[in-house]
């Protein structure tokens, strides 16, 4: 499918697709999205750039390893509930704090850690399987 | 409403088993599909039919009444999301079981 | 806007007091095999660290649930509900002695396991994630045996049936693959059924929380719903249990893994099906189990005699501990049967020591195999003058697997024949003792053939690794420790028997200040 006007279009759509994918992410909480949908939003990036140029490019693009991005999301999503043992209440409850970065007040929560958890467990996940499915496509 | 909801349920249950009965994987798979669709629209509609009701709190107007039950949408999230997993782990299964035997039945063999 | 502005009052959803840091070694064999399946699934490519990562993760968790038997023992079942919730709104997690006793010694047997695999699986095993898959399967079958929830029972449920998913597939040969496809697409059907019954169970009672179940199952009205719900419940985990007719997954694809999978697999798996039986039928439907008990105890003994007939007329060493493991299902399923308190502490004990006997049955096949010419019966030969010690286990490990004296398996098979003997169902005594006979000679048939008659091949006969003698050993020794000295063990089973047939101890845990409900 590498033909001229895919490959011409392809890195801007991955581009906004991947920008979509984390302003889905952080609109999850009190708004329709999440980790998971953002998560897919970003496979569905990956594939387009991997259709149009070639499996190689995009896993030197990710530069880490699908599964070790996996990993590393599900460490976040865990570790992110044993935070509360500090304060005393059951595994996996909501802190919030409202630190405030050059003069914006951020919200920022042990819920946001996990949803993050799970956005990079399904990114690690599903670019997995998908690339491996194009890689057998093409060889 | 509950009567299109229900032969819905119906419909892609009896399809989603006639399909998990069939002798090819990916019959058996989009069965499995059907069959998950099924059971997702029956737990949604365990809580209650209501119509023109988000299960989303507004902060101005918080009258408990104008909501509905979001426990069985958060249950249909989890079992949409497991099932997901599940059919793209068994899909990579199926082309390598494909690639084995050339053929995708489920006794790995033509007959 | 309907209606007048409503106040929300926090005291009624949220936890209000600090939660005691004791409790959080509840959640201890969940989060542990979790963060290490995560971190080797990030350090994928350092896979000499692998096995002792997972070696440790495994020996912590077996030391929290051992500490956590020690607690519910002398002080009753503990609970924690997440996200600081309150139960029912929240998921909890309740440990009693049924729940733990299961996770301690399935996690032990996963320890084992383990270090077996280190003898086992090769580079490039572990590259494909061996260790990964193997933590988050246990991170599944402790969440399986320690949560209070019924959804969160199935989210476990799947949590280990993807993993094991991983593990069969490990390796990727044509028959593992072929083993893998019908596994998956029986079990499949099986938690669908389950989140069928989940749904419906929260279209009826307004709650998913067991401890809430229990309370509230009684003050139904409607008692049409709750034989629609036990009877698909008990479809779905006698699917996942390995009870006939539904138990063909088991024989399709437990003999095409690698051995330590196979291992894990035939102790584990269908153990985490009977102990949601438990759950389910004692705890929350007990009078739909009463009403049901007859067709149960056919169940059981179609199983547990056409289990051991199948062995018996198998040649293959691993399809044999599948017929047996099968068997050994149905006389768990009698005691669901019976009901009563010595039936259910029967069948807790035997689910135990099934699990250690099932894992060494396993191992011991995969021993012979790699000493011998192969698995099947007609190639080996010779093995006792060859190598006398694991004759000797071997001979050991069939007294166990067949319950005969001294191994422990004699004493739950002795409280459930009684326990059949007093509901006056002899009949279901005789199939027990009738399936132990066809066990004894199934498994009588494999010392005479492969250790007694002389070497037929010319294939000079390979040396054993002390690994797996030393395995065999450890899984050896507390079955002949218990079998020696059962009483403690009977009398944990009956306080699990006891505390799932009385759950107000278990309801008091999760709902302390619970007067009228």
């Amino acid at each position: 499918m590498r033909t001229l006007i895919f490959r011409t279009a392809a890195p801007f759509i991955t581009a906004l697709m991947l920008l979509l994918s984390v302003f889905v992410l952080l609109r999850g909480h009190n708004d329709p999205g999440g980790g998971f949908i953002g998560g897919l939003i970003a496979v569905a990036a990956f594939a387009v750039q991997g259709i149009a140029f070639g499996v190689p490019v995009v896993r030197r693009a990710i530069y880490f390893h699908p599964m070790a991005i996996a990993g590393s999301g599900l460490l976040l999503a865990a570790l992110s509930g044993v935070l509360s043992y500090a304060f005393a209440v059951p595994y996996l409850s909501g802190l919030w704090s409202a630190p405030s970065l050059f003069g914006v007040t951020v919200d920022v929560s042990t819920v946001l850690f996990f949803d993050i958890g799970v956005y990079l467990v399904v990114v690690g996940g599903i670019t997995s399987i998908a690339l491996s499915l194009e890689e057998r496509e093409d060889g | 409403m509950e009567l299109v909801l229900a032969i819905g349920i119906g419909v892609l249950a009896g399809s989603g088993v006639f399909l998990l009965l069939r002798p090819r994987t990916f019959q058996v798979i989009i069965g499995l599909s059907l069959l998950s669709y099924a059971v997702n629209l029956f737990i949604f509609s365990m809580g209650r039919i209501r119509l023109n009701a988000a299960p989303v709190l507004d902060p101005a107007a918080n009258d408990p009444a104008l909501y509905t039950d979001p426990v069985p949408q958060a249950l249909v999230l989890t079992a949409i999301v497991i099932g997901f997993a599940m059919t793209a782990l068994f899909l990579v299964v199926l082309l390598a079981s494909r690639g084995f035997t050339g053929t995708d039945h489920v006794d790995g063999r033509e007959r | 806007m309907a209606g007048e502005s409503y106040q929300v009052d926090r005291a009624q959803a949220m936890i209000a007091g600090p939660v005691a840091s004791a409790d959080w070694l509840i959640v201890v064999p969940v989060v542990l095999p979790i963060v290490c399946g995560a971190l080797l699934l990030m350090f994928r490519h350092r896979m000499r660290i692998h096995a002792f990562m997972a070696l440790a993760a495994l020996a912590l968790v077996t030391a929290a649930n051992a500490s956590m038997l020690r607690r519910v023992l002398a002080d009753g079942p503990f609970s924690m509900t997440m996200g600081g919730w309150l139960p029912p709104f929240g998921i909890s997690f309740t440990a009693d002695v049924l729940g733990v006793s299961f996770a301690l010694v399935g996690s032990a047997v996963a320890f084992i396991c383990c270090l077996y695999s280190l003898g086992d699986i090769d580079r490039t095993g572990r590259r494909y994630g061996f260790y990964a898959f193997l933590m988050l399967m246990m991170a599944g079958v402790n969440g399986a045996f320690l949560t209070g929830d019924m959804f969160n029972l199935y989210v476990w449920f799947e949590v280990f049936l993807i993993s094991s998913f991983g593990l069969l597939i490990l390796g990727s040969d044509k028959a593992q693959i072929d083993g893998a496809v019908k596994y998956a697409i029986l079990n499949l059907v099986a938690t669908t059924l389950f989140l069928i019954a989940t749904g419906y169970v929260y279209g009826t009672f307004g709650t998913l929380n067991m401890a809430d179940l229990a309370r509230k199952v009684d003050g139904l009205s409607d008692t049409a719903p709750l034989m629609t719900l036990s009877a698909l419940y008990l479809l779905a985990f006698c699917m996942k249990a390995a009870a006939f007719p539904v138990n063909f997954w088991l024989p399709a694809s437990y003999h095409t893994p690698r051995i330590v999978t196979a291992a894990l697999f035939g102790g584990l798996l269908t153990k985490i099906g009977i102990y949601a039986l438990m759950r389910s039928m004692i705890l929350i439907f007990a009078v739909e189990r009463a009403a049901y008990s007859m067709p149960i105890a056919i169940v059981a003994g179609a199983t547990m005699i056409l289990g051991a007939l199948g062995a018996l007329a198998q040649s293959d060493l691993r399809r044999m501990a599948g017929f047996l493991v099968i068997s050994g299902v149905g006389v768990m399923l009698s005691g669901l049967a019976l009901g009563s308190e010595g039936g259910l502490a029967g069948m807790a004990f035997y689910a135990l020591n099934s699990m250690v006997v099932m894992t060494a049955l396993y191992i011991l096949a995969g021993t012979m195999g790699a000493a011998g010419a192969g698995f099947s019966l007609h190639d080996l030969g010779g093995l006792y003058r060859a190598r006398p010690l694991l004759a000797a286990i071997a001979f050991l490990l069939i007294l166990a697997a067949a319950a005969l004296p001294p191994a422990s398996g004699l004493w739950p098979k002795i409280v459930l024949v009684q326990a059949s003997l007093a509901e006056g169902a002899g009949w279901l005594a005789g199939a027990i003792l009738v399936s132990g006979f066809l066990t004894t000679l199934a498994l009588g048939r494999v010392f005479l053939l492969a250790f007694w008659r002389p070497a037929s091949a010319s294939l000079p006969i390979a040396r054993v690794p002390s690994l797996s003698l030393a395995v065999l050993l450890l899984l050896l020794v507390p079955v002949l420790l218990v079998g020696l000295y059962p009483e403690p063990v009977i009398a944990m089973s009956g306080s699990a028997a006891k505390g799932l047939l009385d759950p107000s101890a278990y309801i008091q845990a999760v709902f302390p200040q619970a007067g009228g409900g």
